[in-house]
């Protein structure tokens, strides 16, 4: 059990090991003239402005948001399918339960247009009168 | 592992004072470094059969320079990338910056561990397989987002934001369709889950042949997948013609090879997965490969799971070729508002199917009238 657990660790301590052999080695023989101009950040040629650490669309926090409740499900749910055909019509029920709770919270989202990338302005009508 | 150093010590007289520890632990390396090799060198043949295939589909030749029929081209690119200057950017933040390739590299290659290449081809049998592989393959998006954000250049930030709300999305469908071959298994060993599926019944015994709902779930697999390891018509965080490359604009030379090869080992880990659960694994059909003696029995069935997982694979490169690019808001509609749905409908399909056929799909049933 624990050589099992064992295995992965020695799988990701090569895994970094390679990375860092290969900067080394590459380190080694690339050329190394760095300038101010190749150094600046690309932006197709363009004198760069600004930084890019900039606010950021609310949609990204929305969908990840969304997902957390929905990750933490899929997580439940794994150990109810391993013992899902030894426990039979009681598992089935309370998935069931457990599922149709969770696509209605899906339905709201849905209703609430936070599903939707593009929000219109028809979806947000206080917005509009706002303006 | 423990048993194949016991086995090793046995056998050679002269490792018998080697403590069992230390014997185990060699093991483990020998296969993690026979894994690399695999995964590397998959890492560069795939990235010529993608070319190729690509040419083919286009009406193009591609690589056909270097070596026989441009069979080391990817030696050549490898090469060039080793000897390119190392730039970081001087707005960038140093620490992140490095840091993020040892995450999607590690995070990529550590899910080899549970890969079931044969009847006893596995680096480690983990009880928690599947779900090991959920888990670690989402250091990748760490890592995508660490990029993009560390580069502190705009189309890297946007690449890579929208990678993660790419990849967190449709984590979930991937992660509700591989759970049929759990249901039927009754075990999160990606072992027992390929044993579940043998039998004389050929390939009817797969998981994609047990009842309508399995068969269906593989496409959902398969579509979500697809998403999961950024290709078209899902690759967004990438898309060249708006975005220029995405999260890894800013790196160049070994760095960005590094994302690179993580791409092709997520890709051949989510084709070895849809493999593994629904399409029998490395079980060779109308034929038992464990019944043969050791070393027979671990070839063939090598050979059958490697012939599956590779099919995948030029599917996968022929969608990639063959279909255009999404949108934003379509990708998110695709996942959202059809896959997530679809996938807990048809999870609840599975489970009623099993609970009134008590565990049996239509092949066993069929089979079980005669």
């Amino acid at each position: 059990m624990l050589t099992d657990f064992a295995t992965v660790l020695v799988f990701m301590v090569l895994g970094a090991v390679t990375v860092a052999l290969l900067l080394l080695v590459s380190r080694l023989v690339q050329p190394r003239d760095p300038t101010p101009v190749k150094l600046s950040t690309y932006e197709c040629g363009e004198v760069p402005f600004g930084s890019s650490w900039v606010q950021f669309n609310i949609r990204f926090y929305v969908v990840a948001l969304i997902f957390i409740i929905f990750d933490v499900e899929v997580a439940l749910l794994y150990p109810w399918a391993v013992i899902f055909q030894r426990l039979g019509m009681v598992a089935f029920v309370e998935a069931f339960v457990f599922i149709v709770i969770l696509l209605a919270g899906l339905a709201y989202l849905w209703k609430e247009g936070d599903l939707d990338w593009v929000r219109t302005m028809q979806d947000a009508p206080a917005r509009k009168e706002g303006k | 592992m423990e048993a194949l150093a016991l086995k090793l010590m046995s056998a050679v007289p002269a490792l018998a004072g080697v403590p069992l520890w230390a014997m185990t632990l060699l093991v483990m390396v020998v296969v993690a470094v026979i894994l690399l090799v695999f995964a590397l060198t998959f890492g560069g043949l795939g990235s010529y059969v993608l070319r190729k295939v690509a040419g083919d589909i286009q009406v193009r030749i591609g690589p056909n320079r270097v070596g026989p029929y441009g069979l080391l081209q990817f030696l050549a690119d490898g090469v060039k990338l080793i000897m390119k200057e190392d730039i970081i950017p001087a707005k960038a933040d140093r620490f992140l910056f490095a840091l993020a390739p040892y995450l999607v590299f590690v995070g990529s290659f550590a899910a080899f561990v549970v890969v079931p290449f044969g009847v006893g081809l596995i680096a480690s049998d983990l009880n928690i397989g599947v779900y090991y592989v959920m888990a670690v393959t989402s250091l990748v998006v760490i890592g995508v987002l660490m990029a993009g954000w560390a580069s502190n250049n705009k189309w890297a930030l946007l690449g890579g934001m929208r990678a993660v709300a790419q990849i967190v999305s449709y984590e979930i469908p991937v992660g509700m369709a591989l759970l049929p071959a759990v249901l039927i298994a009754g075990s999160l060993s990606l072992q027992d889950i390929v044993r579940s599926q043998g039998g004389l019944l050929g390939i009817f015994g797969w998981n994609l042949f047990h009842n309508p709902f399995t068969f269906f779930s593989f496409f959902l697999y398969f579509t979500a997948a697809q998403a999961e390891t950024n290709q078209t018509p899902f690759d967004l965080p990438e898309a060249e013609s708006e975005l220029v490359s995405g999260y890894n604009v800013e790196y160049s030379g070994i760095r960005y090879a590094f994302f690179f090869l993580a791409e092709f080992g997520d890709m051949f880990v989510v084709a070895a997965l849809a493999s593994a659960c629904f399409l029998g694994g490395w079980h060779v059909p109308f034929f038992r490969a464990e019944t043969l003696p050791g070393a027979w029995g671990n070839l063939l069935s090598l050979g059958a799971f490697l012939v599956k997982a590779f099919g995948i694979v030029l599917v996968m490169m022929w969608v990639r070729w063959t279909l255009p690019r999404l949108r934003v808001d379509q990708l998110m509609r695709m996942s959202w508002k059809y896959l997530v749905p679809l996938t807990f409908v048809n999870l609840l399909g599975v489970s009623l199917w099993l609970l009134v056929f008590r565990g049996k799909g239509i092949p066993q049933l069929i089979a079980s009238i005669f």
